[in-house]
């Protein structure tokens, strides 16, 4: 139990990445229940078929789960942790009693999540975007949504916190840790992308919060902050007055939109590590690439609008949005060429590091181009809600930012545990996983052309829905064997924990600072520096 | 090197499913509807044309061992693809704006139809030869005997209202539905009229139509709204003028 209690920043990374790692298992293991109930919702599990309400509120848990202790989790808190301060070239974060506090917190926040679904009349099924009045007005509006609805937004309001903190840790750390002599400008790619990741936190999940604390006060304090008047539910006069939906949704996607920044911007700060390392030369374009990171993260905070093309606000609203939108395309374009250039006749290691690196350029441009057609209001009208979208944000927000967990985790492996992970079985679980992926949510695409909507939990009372039919079962299919291969992945890992090959002291040739010691020592000193 | 060849792999596996279509869009039956299919080409082609060309470079660059092009940074080259590209998604951008931003209003020669959602139904009400809604009041609202919209008996405004389970409407004339929510968020999501629109309670949100072909669709909830929100349907029936007229005057 000792390194629950430790303020070494490694050791809170390791206990980071394997909350994330519980989280993943059981966020995937949601999904496959849910696939498998989409394509045989006739099949009894115990004494009956499924419930809806079960289906709905699998699939708000595991939303919740992915984006939160996930993607958010491992990529800033995890990996920021393990190599933030050495590639700075300090020796531990600014505050680390406070980022084991983050820990502690976020921690909580997770049992909160699991109580809610495990809550009396069971878990909420507003999703992870739990829209009001149906997050509200509370049991009356659905099973799940009086008690577990609440533990949820504590939970959420929790790890609120606790992001705050590690984000505040973070830019203290890149602001005042750094090496005499280590302007911004001289700082590892992976250093701006989590000190903007971390910006981002800070103004995205304060709003977050807030929002969360206001919906809490509708609930159980009898205010309207969400609620208009004159709300009939389930035959019940609703006792609220003057609130607008729409004002969480402005909230909410405040915080959602920033919040698929936090998820990807770290991954592409791994990646132009990686493509670099591994293509034995500097990045192409570092300015533009810091330049990009910025506008990025800088009109990210300006384009929560196109979550809400059909919400119902002045259509004229729309066009600004789509236009801000459309413009994120041109950083991420250059970001792209970049990469191909780094790579573009270097002398190319293809260890599974570097194979998961290219796969995200990969995923990312195909997650990213659908992107294209979703930030158009006319075409959005149509796609909004589909299993359009949910190709799109699973590419672009899920599997690339895995991408980046994944590349990250065998480049790091022996500064996490001292040890190599498997390569033969890493490229093995690589080539798998990018079948897998493609397979999976490639296809998912041509449901949304049909129409297909999404967070359905069953596909039985509409006609149209019969020719979607053939392509949901091949999605399932490749969804198992996308799961299964992760197989390969664990098994790597807990083995090479315990019987990896010793680690050299730079393994694989690297530039930055994390390396630099003459050997590498996992082990915990426990001390506090910094100020 | 086998990346390469995965890579190339999945280039030509996703230009056959375009090709071999397992799923695609219905036939659109509205002016709106075929601009959308237009729009939605150009982007297509565009997209498809830069997901080909990256895919392959990226195929390229694993799969050639030279190292003799090895590319040198230049400034002009990123200031050529970083304009190229902006220049590109924000025509798309104007492009798309054009079959967009109407603002339905009121006008004379209208047909007015509200609807009303509420977990997990739709109710289509219609004014009735007088042309105004009846009074109505959500104390009245009782589902199981017939009065979804909760109309009060004593308004005679009210007592030639139609209330329906379907939407019925009458092709080629323009149709401007105001869309309410007695409860949750709901959606009118109609595939064959490529459009949807959250309905949101406390709110009257117009949507105009004009569908020249007669014809029956499926009306789908798209905004989550509780456990029965995959079992929210009803059906668009778009009817001649004339036959529409006499249904009307029927009820």
């Amino acid at each position: 139990m000792k390194w629950l209690f430790s303020t070494d920043h490694r050791t809170i990374a390791r206990l980071y990445f394997f909350l994330s790692l519980i989280a993943v298992f059981a966020g995937t293991a949601l999904s496959l229940v849910m696939r498998f109930h989409l394509i045989m919702p006739a099949v009894k599990i115990g004494a009956d078929v499924m419930a809806p309400e079960f289906y709905l509120s699998m699939l708000t848990l595991h939303g919740t789960l992915m984006v939160f202790f996930v993607l958010t989790l491992a990529p800033m808190s995890a990996f920021a942790n393990l190599v933030l301060p050495e590639q700075l070239g300090a020796t531990g974060m600014a505050f680390p009693r406070l980022n084991l506090l983050s820990f502690w917190i976020t921690l909580a926040s997770f049992c909160i999540l699991i109580a809610s679904f495990l809550a009396t009349g069971g878990g909420p099924l507003s999703g992870w975007t739990a829209y009001p009045p149906l997050s509200v007005v509370g049991a009356i509006a659905g099973p799940g949504q009086g008690l577990g609805q609440t533990l949820w937004f504590y939970s959420i309001g929790t790890f609120c916190i606790a992001s705050l903190l590690t984000a505040i840790n973070i830019i203290a750390t890149v602001i005042e840790m750094r090496a005499p002599g280590m302007d911004l400008m001289a700082m590892p790619l992976t250093c701006w992308n989590w000190f903007l990741t971390a910006i981002l936190t800070l103004l995205s999940f304060s709003v977050l919060i807030a929002a969360a604390v206001l919906i809490l006060l509708d609930r159980l304090a009898g205010t309207s902050f969400f609620v208009p008047g004159g709300l009939l539910v389930a035959d019940q006069v609703i006792d609220h007055s003057g609130g607008s939906p729409l004002l969480w949704q402005h909230l909410f996607w405040f915080f959602g939109h920033p919040e698929v920044y936090i998820a990807i911007l770290p991954g592409m700060g791994i990646v132009s590590e990686l493509l670099s390392t591994f293509s034995g030369r500097p990045i192409f374009g570092y300015k533009a690439m810091v330049t990009a990171t910025i506008s990025i993260a800088f009109l990210g905070m300006l384009v929560w609008g196109h979550h809400m093309f059909i919400s119902g606000l002045n259509p004229y609203s729309a066009i600004a949005f789509s236009l801000l939108t459309m413009v994120i395309g041109a950083p991420s374009a250059v970001k792209t060429f970049n990469w191909l250039a780094t790579i573009w006749g270097g002398n190319l290691r293809f260890t599974t590091a570097m194979l998961f690196a290219i796969g995200f350029v990969s995923i990312f441009v195909t997650g990213g181009l659908s992107g294209l057609f979703l930030g158009q209001p006319q075409l959005d009208a149509y796609f909004h809600d589909t299993y359009f979208v949910v190709a799109h944000f699973h590419l672009i927000m899920g599997i690339a930012a895995l991408f980046g967990i994944f590349a990250g985790t065998f480049y790091w492996f022996p500064l996490l545990f001292g040890r190599m992970m498997n390569e033969r079985l890493g490229k093995l679980h690589f080539y798998l996983t990018f079948i897998g992926a493609y397979a999976t949510f490639g296809p998912m695409h041509f449901a949304g052309f049909a129409g297909n909507p999404r967070r359905y939990a069953d596909f039985t009372t509409f006609d149209f829905l019969a020719q979607v039919m053939p392509l949901q079962r091949w999605i399932t299919g490749a969804a198992f064997f996308l799961a299964a291969v992760q197989i390969i992945f664990i098994w790597n890992l807990f083995h090479s924990i315990w019987r990896g090959a010793e680690a050299p002291a730079n393994p694989w040739g690297a530039t930055t600072l994390e390396w630099s010691q003459s050997g590498i020592d996992t082990r915990d000193t426990k001390t506090c520096p910094g100020p | 090197m086998l990346f390469g060849l995965i890579l190339l792999l999945v280039t030509a596996a996703s230009c056959i499913l375009f090709a071999v279509q397992p799923a695609w869009f219905p036939l659109p039956i509205t002016a709106d509807a075929l601009s959308f299919d237009r729009q939605f080409t150009w982007t297509l082609w565009i997209t498809g044309f830069i997901f080909i060309i990256v895919q392959l470079l990226l195929a390229w660059a694993v799969l050639r061992k030279t190292t003799a092009f090895a590319t040198r940074h230049q400034k002009r080259l990123e200031w050529t693809w970083t304009s190229t590209t902006a220049i590109l998604f924000i025509t798309l951008a104007v492009l798309g704006s054009r079959g967009w931003a109407k603002v339905a209003t009121p006008g004379p020669g209208k047909e007015i139809i509200r609807v009303d959602a509420h977990q997990f139904a739709w109710n289509f009400h219609y004014p009735g030869p007088d042309g105004k809604f009846g009074y109505t009041d959500i104390k009245l609202i009782n589902d199981a005997n017939g009065n979804p919209e909760g109309l009060d008996p004593r308004d005679t405004g009210g007592t030639d209202d139609i209330v329906s389970s379907t939407l019925r409407i009458p092709a080629g004339r323009n149709v401007l539905l105001l869309l309410h929510s007695r409860d949750m968020i709901h959606d009118f999501f109609v595939r064959e009229l490529r459009t949807k629109q959250d309905i949101v309670p406390g709110m009257e949100i117009p949507l105009e139509l004009n569908v020249p072909l007669p014809g029956t669709y499926e009306i789908a909830c798209a905004e989550l709204c509780g456990l029965g929100h995959s079992q929210m349907r009803s059906l668009l029936i778009v009817m001649p003028a004339a036959e529409y007229d006499q249904w009307k005057a029927k009820r």
